[in-house]
């Protein structure tokens, strides 16, 4: 029997076990079968609750296990390390019309998506505060920042940490309005911090432009700046013109 | 094809499969465990606590590296990348071993996280072996294939799994991890005497032996149906098998695997205690 009729078999649970598997007396191979079918459906769900426990918390068992499966069926692994499967999650949510009643669960996913990568991502050695501040103002307008591997920053209309920590770490009721959320990795466990509206689109900007260009006139970049050194999340400085 | 015979370094004791909750406790107070096994797709990030871990447990314990990914009977030819990286870990980690599943778990690109089962016949023989090949040539050293957990037969089989198993390590000088629950559940399934499976198995390529539990089940004609969990700990009748094994092959290698409903550091180490007696009888 070919590998394709077993796959295909594996993740339709309503049909019949292929031909030629067998027990020991040589009838078809019902449940023995279906240990194959739980095992990767019951082994890929849970990996994706590990990945995503906030969004299992909020969702249920029952309703994650449902969601799993649509999900696992429509963007399996495909590459063995765990870690790295479900980068489509966060859209998928966007798109499984059973989910639409809870708006915020894409950006809440988002947001445990980052911190998974960040987690994961390769280490730096952060640079010492003093030499930030030992810049004189018009030197730092034309500075380049170059940010961490491990940095990430999530911006949403709803208030996603405050839904992450209300479910993670008994944090209070979440608030109504958005949230723009930095994460660094000090060292190694991923920390967030809450920053002003507008931080997102200036940190994304700091990746490719000085730190003049990327600042829009009247914001104060100070919350940010001192977010990225406490979290070591700056790595080196460009300070030629 | 390499000579396994010097290749494999695990000391003849008792090793755990480890587990990030036990970092602690297993660098301060290792009890009778003097190696770890890991499974290689969870350190393959680019770096962050996984990495900085395992880089301290390796100067201080052999490392075993197990790979549990790569689908070696998958009909399709290896992932380059995933072979890459394999290579990669070994590189930096220099490990005592490096082992894989007679298993495929890969289909047209797709992951699917089990160890899924393979007919007996020739064609599966010449697949195993080119990939086996393949494999031991880019890591540039021989690994250890693992007998599985089997819930059902193929009527194209042609041949025992141990047969099967004997000649993959005689054709392509791997050597063979011989895991004693999986030869107890597989055998309780297929309805075939475990002891038998054993004195039948080539225990001269066995270089590690793998110890865990099982959960207990029925088909639906009531015959018993276990399925390899790694949730519990190692059932008497699995210590009476590996017992009997150590006495015809001599000391080897002994991994406690818990995968699942992970329990506290001491009942882990008790497990490996047990193993280590087992391994260095009291002289008479």
């Amino acid at each position: 029997m070919s590998q394709t009729t077993f796959h295909t078999a594996l993740l339709a649970p309503n049909q019949p076990t292929p031909p030629g598997l067998v027990d020991p007396q040589g009838r078809a191979a019902g449940k023995r079968f279906d240990v194959y079918r739980n095992n990767v459906v019951v082994s890929l769900t849970d990996a994706l609750a590990q990945a995503f426990p906030v969004i299992a918390k909020l969702t249920g068992p029952r309703f994650f296990t449902a969601l799993a499966g649509a999900f696992l069926r429509a963007h399996p692994p495909r590459d063995p390390r765990l870690a790295t499967w479900g980068a489509a999650f966060p859209a998928f949510l966007t798109s499984f019309e059973p989910a639409q009643k809870l708006p915020y669960l894409p950006d809440t996913a988002r947001l445990e998506q980052a911190l998974r990568e960040s987690y994961h991502a390769a280490d730096s050695t952060p640079i010492p505060a003093s030499v930030l501040a030992a810049l004189p103002p018009e030197q730092l307008a034309t500075t380049r920042l170059t940010l961490a591997p491990s940095l990430r920053m999530i911006a949403s209309p709803w208030p996603i940490h405050g839904i992450w920590a209300f479910n993670m770490s008994n944090g209070p009721q979440p608030g109504a309005s958005g949230e723009e959320v930095l994460i660094t990795r000090p060292e190694f466990a991923p920390q967030m911090q809450i920053l002003p509206t507008g931080s997102a689109a200036v940190l994304a900007a700091l990746h490719h432009t000085p730190l003049g260009e990327a600042t829009p006139e009247g914001f104060d970049l100070t919350p940010l700046l001192s977010a990225l050194l406490s979290g070591g999340a700056i790595i080196a400085l460009d300070t030629a013109p | 094809m390499l000579d396994a015979s010097h290749a494999f370094t695990l000391p003849a004791a008792a090793g755990v499969g480890y587990k990030a909750q036990h970092f602690n406790a297993l660098v301060e107070d290792p009890g009778t465990v003097r190696w770890v096994e890991i499974h290689a797709e969870n350190y393959m990030g680019d770096g962050g606590r996984p990495l900085a871990q395992l880089r301290h447990l390796a100067e201080q314990f052999p490392v075993s590296v197990h790979g549990v990914g790569l689908s070696i009977g998958g009909e399709a030819p290896l992932d380059a990348t995933h072979l890459a990286r394999l290579k990669h870990l070994c590189d930096w980690l220099q490990p005592a071993s490096f082992s894989e599943h007679l298993a495929w778990s890969t289909h047209e690109g797709a992951f699917l996280n089990d160890l899924l089962p393979l007919p007996y016949t020739e064609a599966t023989l010449a697949r195993v072996c080119s990939h086996i090949d393949q494999l031991q040539e880019q890591l540039g050293r021989p690994m250890m294939l693992e007998n599985p957990s089997t819930y059902l037969a193929f009527t194209e089989s042609e041949m025992p799994e141990t047969a099967f198993l004997a000649e993959i390590a005689r054709r392509t000088g791997c050597g063979l991890l011989l895991d004693i629950n999986n030869v107890y559940v597989s055998c309780t399934n297929q309805q075939v005497d475990p002891l038998a499976y054993i004195k039948a198995f080539p225990l001269a390529a066995v270089h590690e032996i793998h110890l865990g539990g099982h959960d207990e089940d029925a088909d639906e004609h009531g015959a018993p149906l276990l399925i390899d969990a790694h949730s519990s700990e190692v059932v008497d009748p699995v210590w009476q098998l590996y017992t009997e094994t150590i006495r015809r092959c001599g000391p080897r290698a002994t991994l406690i695997e818990w995968d699942a409903n992970i329990p506290d550091w001491p009942v882990l180490a008790a497990e490996a205690a047990r193993a280590t007696e087992i391994l260095t009888p009291v002289p008479a």
